[in-house]
């Protein structure tokens, strides 16, 4: 009894000092802060209000300034018929949008599956001890290291149907019997995009799963020796739990730079309605079809739909940014 | 930049001193293929030779597409980084408001000119862009093979089907498993547009949009046409051919491995080139024409133009270098290096210029049959319009629809576009 009293007696003004002593860190904290907060409030938060701001208006990029608000009409308008029939015009029923976000979603949703299996096994290799492991954790970087646009480049030449590389390949091996239009037809458009954003991306999920291994302690693994488990039930009961966490961080950076990919498609099959994603439709609209209100309203969706996936993400998958489990 | 502009600044009052006229710093943005960038640094230094000032080139790529993109973004943003612009001929109407008027500076040599050339870069009176050349697309065959067959130049695309066909079977047969029939510019894009409008107007099935503003697409003798050229796609042209632009399908002509192709004329100079592999083997005719009523030969128009921006910094240096590069000097040169067509009437009976492109004595006919894309009826659209039209194009030559599909489809996405007026 005595001693409850006593305890609580110490603690309680050892609390209040630590809680002041908090509020001197959290004070200090906003301080350091406020440059960044600034500087993303200048070149991300006003954009983005500028953007969704234009997307109410008619704007054009001849005459910015001019424009007027139009409320949203850009996103759903209609008109009425003399026979009574209603036909509604605007983005949320333009075809040419939803054929994006379908394109959008399918390839991030493929992309992010296939380097994330990929990026595991490269990263459990990588993980392993062998002669020569550190040239080859640099060389595998290099498909990260190279520029967008120069390796699309570079893919398109290989991919060409006439003197492409692949197809030289594939023929000698006797995979393929006659030459495939890898970027024109629309059957194989998706797959060659996917091919060389999975041979980009995958060194990068690697190294963040990579990471994520080599923080999980040795010795568990030497006690599952011991207790003879056997090395596939050693992954999913002990590697996969323990490195979920960079995993699923390490998705959540991908998926959100797939939903907005551009420059890949952009260079390697631009203009093919087959792989056109939102970001490819805005840019167009924004800029080639004087449409820079509708494109500003394409681009403002896009935002929402980001939005809205990476808190769908972390709300499905738990991911807390702060290490460990919910 | 503080010290350029000072030393700039000091070299100016320098040369002032001594005398001679203000020398600028100039930058000038083109998108040219095959050695045309090559050509335009050679003028280039001339220039500078003549006047003192300097110029950069900034190159673009090659797509009009692209470019015309990013030069809306620069001109709207006011960018003083670019003086002069190479433009499209389809582009005058939809950036003429950010371009300077050369109506006065270029009174005395707009007569030179060709007058609908001069008429397409006006606009409400504003002479927007000085001619730099002109462009009509045509058929360019191979002299060796057609003669190996006993083949006379195609003048209907049935003619071209069936003769490209034989050739490349006996090709193939002979063991030349590479060789197609006829490539052409069949990617999405700006080039499309122009391929297609020929075959639909060499069919009589009129030009997508009217010079009144009535679109006139959605038509029967439009349709076949179209659908005549989904049926080339994996027979006489590769499947890839789907993906080409000018260079791509340049690249497979030059290599020997089609009979046929449709290109621009800067072809013909870079064919005869020493590392070609078709040099002295082909020739260039008018496009074929189509069966339908109303059917005739048709070139699309091209073009490349110079326009200063009314941001630059030193119009009056700009538009000097504007008016150079549009000089018949510049042009003869450039009929001469670049096979490009001059749009000075008189450069086409020049001795000098026959001699190297004898080819160009035919286009005066080509040049009659040249059609515009409809980029002044559908003014500040036509962007739009055209990339409606490449889609449906596309798509038909991909096999997703039938060609009557696609141009009703295209006729109903056109109306809807134009509302109540383009």
């Amino acid at each position: 009894m005595t001693t409850e009293t006593m305890s609580t007696a110490m603690a309680a003004p050892r609390r209040a000092e630590r809680s002041e002593l908090m509020k001197q860190r959290v004070a200090a904290a906003r301080w350091f802060l406020l440059p960044m907060m600034a500087a993303l409030a200048v070149v991300a938060g006003w954009p983005l209000l500028r953007s969704i701001w234009f997307s109410f208006t008619d704007a054009s990029l001849t005459d910015l300034y001019g424009s007027e608000f139009i409320g949203f009409g850009n996103y759903l308008r209609w008109t009425v018929l003399e026979s009574g029939t209603v036909r509604y015009r605007g983005l949320l029923v333009d075809p040419a949008w939803w054929n994006a976000v379908w394109n959008t979603l399918r390839f991030a949703v493929i992309s992010v599956s296939v380097e994330a299996v990929l990026g595991m096994i490269v990263a459990l290799v990588l993980n392993a001890e062998f002669k020569g492991r550190g040239i080859v954790r640099a060389a595998i970087l290099i498909p990260w290291a190279i520029p967008t646009i120069v390796s699309a480049r570079m893919w398109g030449w290989m991919l060409n149907d006439q003197f492409g590389i692949i197809n030289d390949i594939l023929l000698n091996l006797g995979l393929i019997s006659s030459k495939i239009a890898w970027t024109a037809s629309p059957d194989t458009a998706m797959t060659a995009v996917l091919i060389v954003d999975i041979w980009k991306t995958t060194p990068f999920m690697a190294l963040l799963i990579l990471a994520g291994l080599q923080m999980i302690p040795k010795d568990i693994y030497e006690a599952a020796e011991i207790d003879g488990v056997h090395p596939i039930k050693q992954f999913f009961r002990i590697t996969l739990p323990l490195v979920r966490p960079a995993l699923m961080v390490a998705i959540i950076f991908r998926l959100l730079d797939a939903l907005r990919i551009f420059d890949l498609i952009y260079v390697l099959t631009p203009n093919s309605v087959a792989t056109k994603t939102m970001s490819v439709l805005a840019r167009e609209n924004l800029f080639d079809f004087d449409n820079f209100a509708y494109g500003s309203a394409m681009s403002t969706l896009l935002f929402l739909i980001i939005a809205l996936m990476t808190i769908l993400y972390i709300w499905l998958g738990r991911v807390r940014f702060d290490g460990g489990d919910r | 930049m503080t010290l350029k502009k000072l030393l700039v600044g000091m070299m100016a009052s320098v040369t002032l001193v001594a005398g001679a006229a203000q020398a600028a710093e100039l930058a000038i943005v083109s998108g040219d293929t095959g050695t045309g960038l090559a050509f335009l640094r050679s003028q280039l230094d001339k220039f500078e030779a003549e006047t003192g000032h300097t110029v950069t080139v900034v190159p673009m790529p090659s797509s009009t597409s692209d470019q015309f993109g990013q030069y809306r973004l620069w001109l709207a943003a006011g960018n003083t980084d670019i003086d002069v612009y190479q433009t499209d001929v389809i582009w005058a109407p939809q950036l003429a408001d950010q371009f300077l008027d050369l109506t006065e500076a270029a009174a005395d040599i707009v007569d030179q000119h060709f007058p609908s050339i001069i008429e397409s870069q006006t606009v409400d009176g504003k002479l927007v862009a000085l001619p730099a050349f002109t462009d009509a697309p045509a058929l360019f065959y191979r002299t060796d093979l057609l003669e190996k067959y006993g083949k006379s130049v195609p003048t209907t695309w049935a003619e071209l089907e069936e003769t490209a066909k034989e050739i490349m079977d006996g090709e193939r047969a002979e063991g030349n498993q590479d060789m197609w029939g006829f490539v052409f510019q069949g990617n999405a894009y700006e080039g499309l547009t122009c391929n297609a409008l020929e075959w639909v107007m060499s069919n009589g099935g009129g030009q997508i949009v009217e010079a009144d503003g009535t679109i006139s697409i959605n038509n029967e003798n439009a349709a076949a046409a179209v659908d005549r050229a989904a049926g080339w796609i994996g027979t006489i042209s590769p499947e890839g051919n789907l993906a080409y632009q000018e260079e791509e399908s340049r690249g497979v002509w030059q290599l020997g491995n089609s009979v046929f192709m449709r290109n621009w004329p800067y072809a013909y100079a870079l064919g005869n080139g020493d590392d070609s592999g078709v040099k002295d083997k082909f020739d260039v005719a008018p496009l074929p024409a189509g069966d339908g009523e109303g059917a005739r030969s048709a070139a699309t128009l091209g073009g490349w133009n110079v326009a200063v921006s009314k941001y630059s910094t030193d119009p009056e240096a700009a538009i000097e270098l504007a008016k150079f590069l549009a000089s018949p000097e510049v042009q003869k040169e450039r009929a001469i290096n670049q096979s490009n067509l001059p749009t000075i009437e008189a450069l086409y009976d020049d001795a000098d210029v026959l001699e190297a492109s004898p080819f160009m004595a035919n286009w005066k006919e080509i040049f009659q049959n040249a059609v515009p894309r409809p980029s002044a009826p559908t003014k500040t659209d036509y962007n739009e319009v055209s990339s409606l039209f490449w889609s449906a194009v596309h798509n038909t030559l991909s096999g997703n629809g039938t060609a009557a599909e696609n141009l009703e489809l295209l006729e109903a996405d056109l109306t809807d576009l134009k509302g109540s007026g383009w």
